[in-house]
């Protein structure tokens, strides 16, 4: 298979992931939130545990932990926060987001080196 | 949840009719449970899906044609992406033209795949710490500098509309 459609086979699954974490935990920013940082955990271990180039990185990392988070969704929300006075909810959910995810990602290799002993 | 109705195949086979308008409206009717009732359910799934699949091969894309070293593809998409959705959410917030099915499929599918924070995160955390702060600096700074752009792209398009 092509990396094309690895990655697309992957979106497809990350998406309907995102899209149904959505459904379960309503409020935009909370599930945006949810998936980014989950996302970044699960992003943070495959990259320790799998080997650069692999087919299984390629669909589960670039397509999809890459498809069920988004940055498009979180820039949205973050500024219509602001554009509706709540500027300090906007500033605290981009400091979250950042934080929460950089923390998962060293916790995901963190995992993923512990499980590989 | 997980159950399917599946009975009475091809009862009605002009289902499908209503939605000439192309509006999201029309969904309250009660009707009995056909497989048209079975596909409208699945509809949503298969507009993420279809987007899905665009975004992340689409986004992949980028990751090849731009040069490595620093993490342009992540931001090249980031910023689009997130133009492209500050248009697409907040056109369907001022005047509702743009129905679910085309946010489903473009906002939910596409625009969230073609965007990532994890490939951004994980990106983010092996620069060198000074790479690390620009690029986290420039995924935010440009991304929400992208929303407000296509805010006020939607505003100037729509506004004349809107405010009358």
């Amino acid at each position: 298979m092509t990396p094309y459609l690895l990655v697309g086979a992957g979106g497809v699954l990350g998406a309907l992931s995102r899209f149904a974490v959505g459904a379960w935990l309503p409020g935009r920013r909370r599930d945006t939130l949810a998936v980014n940082v989950l996302g970044s955990f699960a992003l943070g271990a495959l990259t320790v545990g799998l080997a650069d180039g692999s087919a299984l990185l390629t669909a589960l990392g670039t397509g999809f932990c890459g498809a069920f988070t988004t940055f498009s969704s979180f820039a949205v929300e973050t500024v219509e926060l602001h554009e509706d006075g709540a500027t300090r909810v906007a500033v605290g959910n981009a400091a979250v987001h950042l934080v929460g995810a950089l923390l998962a990602v060293a916790l995901g290799g963190w995992t993923a080196t512990a499980v590989a002993g | 949840m997980s159950e399917e109705n599946v009975e009475s195949p091809a009862a009605n086979a002009v289902g499908g009719s209503e939605d000439a308008s192309g509006s999201e409206a029309g969904r309250g009717s009660d009707g009995p449970s056909t497989p048209d009732r079975a596909l409208e359910r699945l509809e949503p799934a298969l507009l993420v899906a279809v987007g899905g699949f665009a975004g992340a091969a689409l986004r992949h894309a980028a990751a090849v044609a731009l040069p490595g070293g620093f993490p342009w593809g992540t931001l090249a998409v980031n910023v689009a992406g997130s133009f492209a959705l500050g248009v697409l959410l907040y056109e369907a917030r001022l005047t509702g033209q743009l129905g679910a099915r085309t946010r489903l499929v473009l906002g939910t599918g596409f625009l969230s795949s073609f965007t990532t924070y994890s490939t951004f995160a994980v990106q983010t955390a092996a620069l060198a710490p000074p790479l690390a702060v620009a690029n986290a600096a420039a995924n935010y700074a440009l991304g929400f500098a992208a929303v407000l752009v296509g805010h006020a792209a939607v505003r100037s398009v729509v506004a004349p509309e809107v405010a009358r």
